[in-house]
């Protein structure tokens, strides 16, 4: 919504200003060195943190085997791909994380439709939803584990249990927040209550779904490495659970940059899509 | 002339956990075709009720409406329906926001197409068809909202506050505006509105509805001495004064 206008502002001011003036040529500059100054800045606290991080274990300041240090993080993850399993620990958490991620919208969004369109199903369920969303649902691994079976079914369902609730909740929210007389406006042209839901309520949610997304994403790798945690023998929870168990600090600390890693690409996808939504949707 | 609207002894009562409310009580009026007709009443007094159940949003619970002798039950194709705001919805664009209507009634055809266009053309749209909502003023949103409401082709406009969320200036334009477009197309038109100069500037009859239970206190004919009469010349004959004057009286506003 706010892209869109930020957009049509772009538009109108192009159009007014047909020449530009040098103030507005100094402002432009000044706004395009603030951005790269900003950047230069991150990018320097990355690299300095990483120096004095190696510099540090190199002069046993702090104690490498316990801190690890960047050359042995590079190192690790060159041993992990030479062993032929660095992909696939990737591999399998990403795919649980996304599936996950993936299920817990479709199935979280299917269920605050059903549960806008009866409201009296939803009065129903209230005392449900308000224990479901405030137990942790970490308390439930172990009877996924027992019904599931250990393995990768069991750490998607994990991840469900941990984004599902609160998918439900943020969307259904949504969903209620929407101007009553927009619906009106269906309704007086004879409306049905599904053509409400198609012309109104699902449109009108997008930045609301959007922004659901955002913290499945996050809550998603909660719940993968949570449930890795518990059962698995693959992934990067599993190697960051392995690793803490045989002391292998250079392990868990490489596991945890690529987790870091991986967790930023899905969310940067996730503002991708919605850039391409709202792009398609004004 | 025979009525196309015929409001016969209706009354309408709302059940909450603190007791009944009446909110309307026997009213009774007609309007003719092509006749321009305002409701007036102080707040609360049940003006936007008594439209929701002439288009046939809500049921009364007495009394009944009829549009052409019909009884209204649900929705009629008969009514178009202008609300408070626009209501044009962002993600559309003002072609797609136009076709909303036809599209609820699955009614779009080729040639409904073709008047959608037509009215936009009319009236200084068609440039815009491909823009956005957040693209356009105040008053060009509401005439783009009238337009999405004639295009179903209604024979009643029923517009509530229709012009209420606007401010003054534009207002007053748009209150020419529409009420040129309204004539043009020949409609007939009932506005319910609090704004006494509004209603009278507009109107060729004004219904004065009374406090809550609301009831018809008073009906006025306007004849106001204009050679070619639009609401913004009404406001400069000497009637006009005249008629604000009673409906004030009988409005009766205490604070």
């Amino acid at each position: 919504m706010s892209m869109s206008k930020l957009k049509s502002k772009g538009i109108s001011h192009e159009t007014q200003v047909t020449e530009i003036s040098q103030e507005h040529i100094d402002y432009l500059h000044q706004v395009k060195m603030e951005k790269i100054l900003v950047r230069v800045i991150q990018i320097l606290i990355f690299g300095l943190a990483l120096l004095l991080w190696e510099i540090c274990a190199n002069a046993k300041i702090v104690d490498p085997f316990i801190t690890s240090q960047p050359s042995r993080v590079l190192n690790t993850i060159v041993r992990l791909y030479e062993e032929g399993v660095l992909f696939k620990h990737i591999g399998i958490t990403c795919l649980e994380a996304l599936i996950g991620f993936v299920l817990g919208t479709i199935v979280g969004t299917i269920i605050a439709i059903m549960l806008w369109w009866s409201e009296f199903l939803c009065k129903v369920l209230e005392p449900y939803l308000v224990i479901l969303n405030s137990l942790p649902k970490i308390a439930l691994g172990p009877i996924f584990i027992v019904w599931i079976g250990a393995g990768p079914p069991a750490i998607i369902v994990m991840t469900l249990a941990i984004s599902l609730i609160v998918t439900v909740l943020e969307v259904l929210n949504g969903f209620l927040t929407i101007d009553q007389e927009k619906i009106k406006l269906v309704h007086t042209f004879g409306g049905t209550k599904l053509q409400v839901l198609t012309k109104v309520v699902l449109p009108a949610s997008y930045p609301t779904i959007i922004n659901a997304l955002k913290i499945n994403v996050g809550l998603s790798w909660v719940g993968v490495i949570v449930g890795e945690f518990l059962v698995s023998k693959a992934g990067l929870g599993y190697l960051i659970v392995y690793g803490g168990q045989v002391f292998k600090l250079d392990l868990v600390m490489t596991s945890v940059i690529i987790l870091g890693v991986a967790a930023a690409v899905m969310y940067q996808g996730v503002v991708y899509l919605e850039k391409f939504l709202v792009k398609n949707k004004a | 002339m025979k009525p196309v609207v015929e409001v016969h002894n209706l009354g309408m009562k709302y059940q909450s956990l603190n007791g009944e409310i009446t909110a309307l009580k026997d009213i009774n009026f007609s309007v003719r075709d092509g006749e321009f007709v305002s409701i007036v009443g102080p707040s609360g007094c049940g003006k936007s009720t008594l439209l929701s159940i002439i288009s046939g949003l809500i049921t009364s619970t007495s009394g009944s409406v009829l549009l052409s002798g019909e009884k209204v039950r649900g929705t009629s194709q008969k009514i178009g329906y202008m609300l408070q705001k626009d209501h044009l919805f962002d993600w559309r664009t003002i072609y797609q926001n136009v076709m909303l209507g036809l599209e609820i009634r699955k009614n779009v055809t080729s040639s409904s197409k073709k008047h959608a266009i037509e009215l936009l053309k009319t009236y200084g749209l068609y440039e815009f068809k491909d823009k956005y909502p957040n693209q356009l003023s105040g008053g060009m949103r509401q005439r783009v909202a009238l337009i999405r409401t004639l295009v179903t082709d209604p024979q009643i406009l029923l517009l509530d506050e229709a012009f209420s969320a606007l401010d003054y200036q534009t207002r007053l334009v748009v209150n020419d505006d529409i009420y040129d477009i309204i004539k043009k197309e020949n409609k007939t038109a009932l506005l319910v509105t609090h704004d006494i100069s509004e209603s009278i500037s507009m109107a060729d009859r004004v219904i004065l509805l009374s406090k809550r239970p609301g009831t018809v206190k008073n009906i006025y004919e306007i004849n106001l001495n204009s050679e070619k009469r639009t609401p913004l010349s009404s406001r400069e004959t000497l009637e006009f004064r005249h008629y604000f004057q009673e409906i004030w009286k009988g409005l009766d506003v205490h604070v």
